[in-house]
């Protein structure tokens, strides 16, 4: 098993760094360039939640990234001591009604969900809030 | 210092966004002011052209749905041209094909607003 590790503060000016910083370990790992950058647009959308609703857009506060790979298990954990997030409380849209309707925000999890082969929100033992995303690389027969 | 950039393209019929860059949660509030500047002059016929756009964030997606009731009740539309494969996944993944004009080149959306008095 091996660990990667980012620290940053919760502004949306480090979404950047962020994004360069999921993506060369992404390719690293093993991904092609499509899968890389749908893995890096996932963790942007997360840590954009993270910022926005966690936090507030209070910019001090602070966001651990963390990418824990195992065999073909290529795992981002998001901790923050913001606001949990409830992923119950938001329900996979019908996008054509959601659309119709033209209503902002929650495109994110929606993405995330599409862009991942698993999504999932945790308690860390020091009681803070954790945002598991995970994504496998092909096995051979899948090509 | 930024790394997104919106260059607009005013004129008497279409008016042209050409974006350029990342835009994410950091960036689209510069798209917002290009799109309110253009409604506080009631201009509502609007390509936006995205050759140069290398990537989008739902931040990004939402602006346009923010702005795309008013341009419509007012007789425009938002039409969006020259997307590259990577970034009209975005777009598609989340429906946006359904609700949006997405035209290959920016001369057919033009046509499009100059040819069908919508």
């Amino acid at each position: 098993m091996k660990t990667k590790h980012l620290h940053i503060l919760s502004e949306t000016e480090k979404l950047d760094l962020v994004r360069h910083f999921i993506h060369e370990a992404a390719r690293r790992f093993g991904f092609d360039e499509e899968s890389a950058s749908k893995i890096m647009l996932a963790v942007d959308e997360a840590c954009t939640n993270v910022i926005k609703h966690s936090y507030e857009n209070a910019p001090t506060k602070g966001i651990d990234i963390d990418i824990v790979t195992n065999e073909k298990r290529f795992e981002i954990v998001i901790t923050h001591e913001g606001k949990p997030f409830d992923p119950d409380s938001i329900k996979t849209p019908d996008m054509k009604k959601y659309l119709s309707q033209f209503r902002r925000g929650g495109l994110g999890i929606h993405l995330m969900r599409s862009l991942m082969d698993k999504v999932e929100y945790r308690t860390s033992r020091d009681r803070r809030s954790e945002v598991h995303l995970v994504k496998f690389l092909p096995t051979n027969s899948d090509h | 210092m930024s790394n997104f950039k919106i260059n607009v393209r005013e004129s008497s019929t279409v008016n042209v966004l050409d974006l350029k860059g990342y835009l994410d949660a950091h960036t689209a509030p510069e798209l917002e002011k290009a799109f309110q500047n253009l409604l506080e002059e009631k201009k509502y016929k609007i390509v936006v052209n995205c050759r140069e756009l290398t990537y989008i964030s739902s931040a990004g997606l939402g602006v346009f749905m923010a702005y795309i009731e008013d341009v419509r009740k007012n007789h425009g539309d938002i039409k969006l041209s020259n997307m590259s494969p990577k970034v009209f996944n975005v777009f598609d993944l989340l429906g946006f094909p359904l609700l949006y004009d997405i035209t290959k080149d920016e001369a057919d959306a033009i046509q499009k607003f100059t040819s069908a008095k919508k």
